[in-house]
């Protein structure tokens, strides 16, 4: 009987590239299998052997402290033999292709490999290559999948729904992979978007995936549920992308007064790492009763789990 | 070499008008004797073998204005005689190959070497350019005269664009006074740094970083500009799009120029990159489906005067990476006829306008005499079966580097001979 419900749902992908790729009943899928590692997160005795004797290979070749540590810490609580490749050190650094890097490990026989990489596609590329699972931990400023699973995860652990809720994006959408991710999926589920950016931050065409875009933040949080900040990453400045920070700040950086648009009982939410005072108001962040920042690192780690479990076949 | 006669063919010849059943005869010295339609089997000597190609076309062979040779530099890309050989098989007989090679073609002695290894090496007629500034760095102008007079028939940076306006127009003052060709790749490199694809919901997608149409226009607009003052010899050598068109269309009474396009914007558009297709990373970039139908409409209204192939060989190691790392351009000058071709049969461009598009303009531009067979000159031709259906298959083709956009691609039309100066030099098996 278990059995045969198990295999009613089944995900239709191989690889969890992107969230572009799925469809709704994965994505229920998946959603409903991090709820059911939230309890087992927080209870003191946190391992289970559901993944003993896989191997997850960790492949960053970009800096990552909380998405490489997440799936490091699914792994290990699911059983898994968990590697983390040190990039500086590895072959790439001495000309070796990703390709090339792909059939390596592949020689190896891992169950999974995690990547992480700078450039847009490289995990599709990587899942041409390998005959494992393939799972996207951020690829250029394409898709962060699982970014976005924990935050649908815990906007439904909050508001116990997503669809008909007004959510806000904002911030440098053009570089940004996990507001990409975050409009598919919120779409999916049945979000209106609003995507608020200044001008040289917004990606053009982007109102053709199905959102609303404003280039001036009051209007566009307006009246929202949730207000999702992005990073601003610092290198845009130097680029002239922008003036200032300060001049950011003033316009773009999430305060009380600009808040007081959006509902009264609206969550602020960001993929971290924060820039305290260029995005977003140091005590607003920090606000228990608005902010569920932590609670997004806690539930990606239990997103993280369903996904290895799920795309490790089990 | 024996004299030879082809009869019943279908002859398109746009430089001398010529569109009708007929014949062909070659002299013993691989020269035009007679053509057209008063050569019959009535008027050839009896004892004569000849060769009947009833239901085929005969063409003059293409001449290809944007050819990419590995030579020197980059030899295991493509080096003279495999150029060559995969021009021959697509019914290519002359070529412009681009100075963008290592050293750069960008002085006179560069240019003798150039000259005899395409000579030794090449059976088909190589036209080299040379680089418009030294070393392609956009600083200093190369020497015009001297270059030309050395057999240069043609200025351009290639892949790159003269970013300096002042010296813009100083280049087009020497080549006025020089009466050189000036062929501009128009791209606006700031607007267009890091870009890869076109600047639009795909970029957006897949989160690649975009070059916008303007990137184009706004240099066509500056150069047709300039011309006003100084109008020299001068071609843009490929647009991607509506808005350069409209730039285009807007001063074509006013100054005097010519455009070209790649067979690949003529064909493609960016939906065809799918997921990460490296093959079809290009410069410019494949645009949107209206851009590729307005550049078909540019043919047909005369307001785009030859198409090319963009031969760009690269290695497949260059393509194997990311779309952010992966090489720029495809190879497909052994393809660029019977892709061409495919505007005929989906009956969106006339079949003498796109002959003429590929033989009679880019020479008359080039001032060569090539790309007609009037009689007492070379005999430089195809033969074409028009309908001849056939799937690209990079393993097959001759090229050696095999980075086609268009691997799978049903295409109908194939060129079954290829003649240079009366030898057949290519044989379809």
């Amino acid at each position: 009987m278990a059995a045969s419900t198990k295999k009613a749902i089944k995900i239709s992908q191989k690889h969890l590239l992107g969230i572009q790729d799925l469809s709704i009943s994965d994505i229920k899928l998946i959603l409903s299998e991090s709820k059911k590692f939230i309890s087992l997160n927080r209870s003191s005795s946190k391992k289970i052997d559901v993944l003993r004797g896989k191997t997850q290979i960790n492949l960053f070749f970009e800096p990552s402290t909380r998405t490489q540590s997440s799936f490091e810490l699914a792994g290990k609580r699911l059983g898994a033999d968990v590697m983390s490749m040190n990039i500086t050190n590895s072959a790439i650094k001495k000309g070796e292709t990703l390709i090339d890097t792909a059939m390596t490990l592949n020689a190896m026989h891992p169950d999974i490999i995690v990547i992480r990489h700078q450039d847009s596609g490289a995990c599709n590329l990587l899942s041409q290559k390998v005959n494992c699972a393939v799972l996207n931990a951020g690829d250029g400023r394409r898709e962060h999948p699982t970014q976005a699973l924990l935050d649908a995860l815990t906007i439904i652990d909050r508001k116990e729904r997503i669809d008909g809720l007004k959510i806000a994006i904002c911030g440098d959408i053009l570089h940004s992979r996990v507001a990409r991710s975050n409009i598919y999926l919120l779409n999916m589920l049945g979000a209106e978007i609003n995507i608020i950016a200044p001008s040289n931050l917004m990606p053009n065409d982007i109102e053709r995936l199905g959102v609303n875009i404003f280039t001036d933040m009051k209007k566009g949080v307006k009246d929202c549920d949730i207000v999702m900040m992005l990073r601003l990453q610092n290198e845009r400045m130097t680029s002239s992308f922008l003036s200032s920070n300060r001049e950011y700040y003033e316009y773009y950086g999430l305060t009380p007064e600009k808040l007081e648009n959006a509902k009264k009982d609206a969550l602020i939410m960001h993929p971290g790492p924060m820039n305290r005072g260029i995005e977003i108001d140091t005590h607003l962040a920090d606000d228990i009763n608005k902010s569920v920042i932590k609670e997004q690192v806690e539930l990606g780690v239990a997103v993280r789990m369903a996904c290895l479990k799920i795309f490790c076949g089990k | 070499m024996k004299k030879k006669y082809f009869l019943n063919a279908n002859i398109i010849d746009p430089f001398n008008s010529i569109n009708e059943i007929g014949g062909l005869i070659i002299s013993e010295n691989g020269k035009i004797e007679a053509i057209g339609k008063k050569v019959n089997q009535n008027n050839i000597p009896v004892r004569e073998k000849f060769i009947d190609l009833k239901n085929k076309y005969i063409l003059p062979g293409i001449v290809d204005m944007r050819v990419f040779v590995g030579e020197p530099g980059y030899e295991y890309k493509e080096n003279f005689k495999t150029l060559s050989k995969a021009a021959l098989a697509g019914g290519v007989t002359s070529v412009v190959t681009m100075p963008n090679t290592d050293p750069t073609i960008d002085n006179v002695s560069i240019v003798d070497f150039l000259k005899r290894r395409g000579r030794d090496k090449a059976k088909i007629n190589i036209f080299p350019s040379a680089s418009l500034t030294k070393n392609i760095e956009g600083t200093n102008m190369t020497e015009f005269g001297l270059l030309q007079k050395k057999g240069i028939i043609a200025f351009t940076d290639g892949t790159k664009t003269i970013q300096n306006t002042r010296l813009m127009l100083r280049i087009m003052r020497s080549a006025y006074d020089l009466d050189s060709l000036i062929m501009q790749h128009a791209e606006d490199l700031e607007l267009s740094k890091d870009g890869m694809v076109n600047d639009g919901i795909i970029a957006t997608k897949l989160g690649l970083q975009g070059i916008p149409d303007i990137a184009e226009k706004i240099i066509i607009d500056r150069d047709l500009n300039l011309l006003e003052n100084f109008n020299c010899r001068y071609h843009i050598s490929q647009i991607s799009s509506s808005k350069s068109l409209e730039a285009i269309k807007q001063k074509k009474d006013k100054v005097k120029f010519t455009t070209g396009v790649s067979i690949n914007n003529l064909s493609l558009n960016e939906n065809d990159i799918g997921d990460f297709r490296t093959f079809l990373k290009l410069s410019p970039p494949l645009r949107t489906e209206e851009d590729r139908v307005s550049l078909v409409e540019g043919i047909n209204k005369g307001l785009i005067d030859v198409i090319v192939s963009d031969h760009k060989p690269e290695d497949e190691e260059q393509k194997r990476l990311t779309f952010a790392q992966a090489a720029t351009g495809a190879s497909g000058v052994e393809t660029l006829l019977p892709l061409a071709l495919e505007l005929f049969h989906n009956e969106s461009a006339k079949l003498e306008k796109i002959i003429e598009c590929l033989t009679s303009n880019p020479a008359k531009i080039l001032k060569i005499n090539k790309g007609n067979l009037s009689t007492d000159n070379d005999a430089d031709f195809c033969i074409v079966d028009l309908y001849k259906p056939w799937v690209v298959k990079k393993d097959k083709l001759v090229s050696k580097s095999k980075n086609t956009c268009i691997e799978d691609k049903k295409l109908q039309g194939l060129v079954t001979n290829t003649f240079v100066k009366g030898e057949e030099l290519f044989t379809y098996k």
